[in-house]
């Protein structure tokens, strides 16, 4: 029992750079994981990896005008998100072109934008790199940004939760019982944006994204209810950014990677064993298979 | 009448080359160098012979470099083209094949005893996991590599003559009549680096012996430790791509609190954020900034070689003085 204690508890304890990224990890992961429910239930769940790039221009604005300080070219990157957001929403709601495509085209053009400022500019400098934190080397300003964007994702979540639900499961339905649909959608889009960024920030690309995306996929195969997936996902987001930096601590790999590696591993095992995987879902077993074929060859 | 047409021709090509090649030679030697440090070496030895375009620019970072048309234009008319050699310069071969240069390609780590690039802070798999991480975007980076050599030898002031000697042998071959100009040039800066090389040797021994332990962010003084004695440690291998472990971090802070590290510093090229929090935990306040892989602007602490040698040594005095209780 002692043993267990001193090989979970006492790198937190001797060291305040884990208890900091442990702390902001977890704070991440309670805003950025029902996010990424949505996105999953949205078949958007792409979004994350697009948005890393569309923030580009946003961010070589910043730059332009203030130097390389951090809070103008997260302010910019903000900005060129939620435009990229916003106009692939109405792209998608106003044509004939789906959310994925009209999302794919505009960080691209995003993305390019971005590049010539950079090289028009000269800068010889890295800006993504500049702007991208570390998980290992959050300071109060970093935790405190965190925060704030979590604080406001919950409070969002919880008034629009009934709207969110249905507008995800069934937009047609929605959008004909309430004229609030579009509002609903933007909001969503913005919250995406200000969860991405801010854990861009703080933590890195690899892992604001990954956590986003992996503890909502693995949750999936443990409920159908969107509530109770929510909850699993934040649970298993935690539990992953706790191993991940056991595991980083204590077998020495890069930290990031290591908590995207840990929830990677509960996926995998969700896949398996959870209630709608490979060996409980009724759609996989032989039996039922082979009844199938019989019926068939009657 | 045939043969007065032949004679003219032949000698209105006969000025028209002499006129030519007259102007070559008074034009300058055109150098390109990769980047500042080779740069600022190569305008002390050719002096006013010479035009220099430098690649890398100030405060610029060779590893992450993206070349541009203008860049492979500038190779392709140049006649000497100086680098660093030792995969430093990573973006450099593929650039030169592209640009058909016929120029003179000039490795001025010929001759230079090569170092191991560190080990023992894990670099390897970090670079591995960005290379799986980042997919293409690190292939620039890759040339950049510490699996095996350490690039960074201009970091000994004795290799920085190795460069000069190089430098001068090239623009010779290059420009036979300014040979001996070039020659005067580099043996009057080769003084200059004999004085430099006694100030840092000086420096470093006014500095208590159990007190030559001091981090920095990325592996760039394998030289200067080699050759003088002051033992750097950093959490990042290379560049800011790279990830460092918990593990790592750890092991640094544990090193500073047992008192065997006693300074702290960032570098002009990367991301300071990994090495605040190292000074945030430890209570040790960051020692300055020092110049590991280019040189400052002109209005910077490190504009020419000799600046940054000087400065990199008196920063790192001065905080491992201040720091002593």
């Amino acid at each position: 029992m002692f043993l267990l204690y001193d090989l979970l508890v006492s790198p937190f304890v001797e060291f305040g750079f884990m208890r900091r990224a442990l702390g902001g990890a977890i704070l991440l992961s309670i805003g950025s994981c029902p996010i990424g429910v949505f996105l999953m239930l949205r078949r958007m769940s792409l979004t994350g990896d697009a948005m890393s790039h569309a923030i580009l221009p946003g961010v070589a604005f910043g730059f332009l005008f203030f130097g390389l300080q951090i809070l103008p070219m997260a302010l910019g990157g903000m900005v060129a998100g939620i435009i990229v957001a916003l106009v692939s929403g109405l792209v998608s709601r106003l044509t004939i072109l789906k959310e994925d495509a009209s999302l794919a085209s505009l960080y691209l053009i995003s993305l390019s934008i971005g590049v010539i400022i950079v090289s028009s500019h000269g800068s010889t400098i890295d800006l993504m790199h500049v702007l991208f934190g570390s998980v290992l080397a959050l300071n109060n300003a970093a935790l405190i940004l965190i925060a704030e964007i979590v604080f406001i994702t919950l409070v969002l979540l919880f008034i629009f939760w009934r709207g969110l639900v249905a507008e995800c499961l069934d937009p047609l339905f929605f959008r004909s019982v309430s004229k609030l649909g579009g509002v609903i959608h933007l909001i969503f889009l913005i919250l995406v944006v200000l969860n991405l960024v801010g854990g861009f920030l703080a933590l890195g690309t690899l892992l604001s994204v990954g956590l986003m995306i992996l503890p909502a996929t693995s949750a999936r195969f443990w409920s159908s209810r969107v509530e109770i997936i929510v909850a699993i996902s934040v649970g298993i987001g935690i539990c992953s950014c706790l191993s991940g930096l056991l595991l980083s601590y204590y077998a020495s790999l890069a930290t990031g990677p290591a908590i995207i590696l840990s929830a990677g591993v509960i996926y995998v095992a969700s896949i398996i064993f959870g209630p709608s995987g490979i060996l409980f879902n009724s759609r996989f077993k032989l039996t039922q298979i082979n009844n199938k074929l019989k019926r068939k060859i009657k | 009448m045939n043969l007065y047409k032949r004679i003219l021709v032949s000698t209105v090509a006969l000025t028209l080359a002499t006129s030519l090649s007259v102007q070559a030679n008074a034009e300058n030697l055109k150098v390109v160098a990769s980047f500042t440090i080779v740069a600022d070496f190569a305008k002390n030895v050719g002096g006013e012979k010479i035009d220099i375009i430098t690649l890398v620019g100030p405060n610029g970072d060779a590893h992450v470099y993206n070349p541009k048309p203008s860049d492979a234009v500038a190779l392709s008319k140049a006649n000497v083209i100086l680098t660093n050699g030792l995969n430093f310069e990573g973006f450099l071969s593929k650039l030169v094949e592209a640009s058909g240069t016929k120029a003179q390609i000039i490795k001025l780590t010929k001759g230079v005893e090569v170092l191991e690039a560190k080990e023992g802070h894990d670099q390897d798999h970090e670079e591995n996991h960005s290379d799986v991480d980042q997919g293409d975007e690190h292939k620039d980076a890759e040339g950049h590599d510490h699996g095996e050599n350490d690039p960074h030898a201009w970091q000994s002031v004795a290799n920085a003559k190795m460069y000069v000697n190089n430098i001068a042998k090239a623009f010779c071959i290059a420009d036979v009549s300014g040979c001996n100009v070039y020659e005067i040039n580099a043996s009057t800066y080769l003084k200059k680096l004999d004085k430099l090389e006694q100030f840092i040797k000086t420096s470093v021994s006014e500095i208590p012996q159990n007190k030559r332990t001091v981090i920095t962010s990325h592996d760039a003084f394998g030289y200067f430790e080699h050759e003088y004695g002051i033992k750097f440690l950093a959490p990042e291998g290379i560049s800011t791509e790279t990830e460092a472990s918990a593990a790592d971090i750890a092991a640094l802070i544990v090193q500073v609190k047992e008192d065997k590290a006693s300074a702290i510093f960032v570098e002009n090229i990367s991301n300071a954020r990994l090495i605040e929090q190292i000074s945030k935990e430890t209570g040790i306040e960051i020692g300055g900034s020092l110049y590991s892989d280019s040189l400052s602007d002109k209005n910077g602490p490190a504009s020419s070689y000799i600046q940054m040698m000087r400065h990199n040594i008196n920063t790192i005095k001065g905080a491992i003085i201040a720091t002593k209780k």
